[in-house]
């Protein structure tokens, strides 16, 4: 979001900075269910873990792309090879 | 640019067709009337079912008098802290500084910056820490607050917090992206605001 309301308005500075509502807003949720106490503690982190799973990183996605990039190899292969019957 | 603003600027204020409050609003039908009707012109011996909109509660009405009480709906993703419950005054920690609540107050959309939001009925008063969140306090003395966390004052460990207090204040001093900056504030805030929570 480019523009503050009434362009000129002073925006909050986590929006300066390019965050968007929701992170800053999960960012205070975190830091808040890091300072619990033990029981409530190990709940709260229970709750952190959304049920939607995150992209490969870094390492994993580097992995990832070399395996996908080997299996298309062999699938040209077997594509150019008269071997159909394999699939 | 300009030409249309001095007919803007005389036009009658309140007009029929001007937008209202939604509490202003007729209470909205609880009913599917016109699917009634139709399902007794062809079915008439069986009991229409019933409609998601008969499940609805209809919105309350502003009274035209002050209510004595407020009306409190404090929400979390995972549960329903406070559900229309009728208090005296709630406190919340808008970013604008702490809010007091009272039945009849001004329709106002307040965001909140972390902080606490104090509850009071009676003699007693119930303090939860929220992250951060909303409150829609509508016209008729109903307030919606939503936050993402919540927790009674006793549920917070005060090791953690002097520790995370040091870190950030640590962190902010050695920031160098923006992005990196904007977090060790936000943990500065929300540190500080923890602290503040035990102490005062």
């Amino acid at each position: 979001m480019a523009s503050a309301a009434g362009s000129g308005a002073a925006v909050p500075f986590w929006r300066a900075a390019g965050m968007t509502y929701i992170t800053y807003s999960n960012i205070c949720a975190n830091l808040v269910r890091n300072c619990l106490k033990e029981p409530y503690k190990t709940e709260a982190l229970s709750r952190e873990k959304s049920p939607v799973q995150t992209q490969l990183k870094g390492n994993e996605l580097r992995l990832a792309l070399q395996n996908l990039q080997m299996e298309g190899n062999l699938f040209s292969l077997l594509k150019l090879s008269s071997v159909w019957s394999v699939w | 640019m300009f030409r249309q603003a001095t007919r803007l600027l005389v036009r009658p204020i309140s007009r029929t067709g001007s937008r209202r409050f939604s509490t202003d609003l007729p209470v909205a039908e609880t009913a599917d009337e016109s699917f009634v009707e139709a399902w007794k012109k062809v079915i008439p011996n069986i009991e229409p079912p019933k409609t998601p909109l008969s499940f609805m509660q209809p919105r309350p009405a502003t009274p035209s008098s002050i209510p004595s009480k407020l009306t409190v709906n404090f929400v979390l993703p995972y549960a329903s802290e406070l559900s229309k419950k009728e208090v005296d005054m709630i406190i919340i920690p808008a970013t604008t500084g702490q809010m007091g609540v009272l039945p009849g107050h001004v329709a106002t959309i307040a965001e909140l910056k972390p902080g606490v939001i104090s509850v009071h009925e009676g003699n007693e008063v119930t303090k939860y820490f929220i992250s951060s969140g909303f409150a829609f306090i509508h016209a008729n003395s109903i307030a919606d607050v939503i936050a993402i966390e919540a927790v009674p004052l006793d549920q917070i460990d005060s090791s953690s917090v002097q520790k995370g207090l040091a870190e950030f204040t640590q962190k902010v001093s050695s920031a160098s992206t923006d992005l990196e900056k904007a977090e060790a504030q936000i943990g500065m805030d929300v540190h500080s605001a923890l602290n503040s929570a035990l102490t005062g």
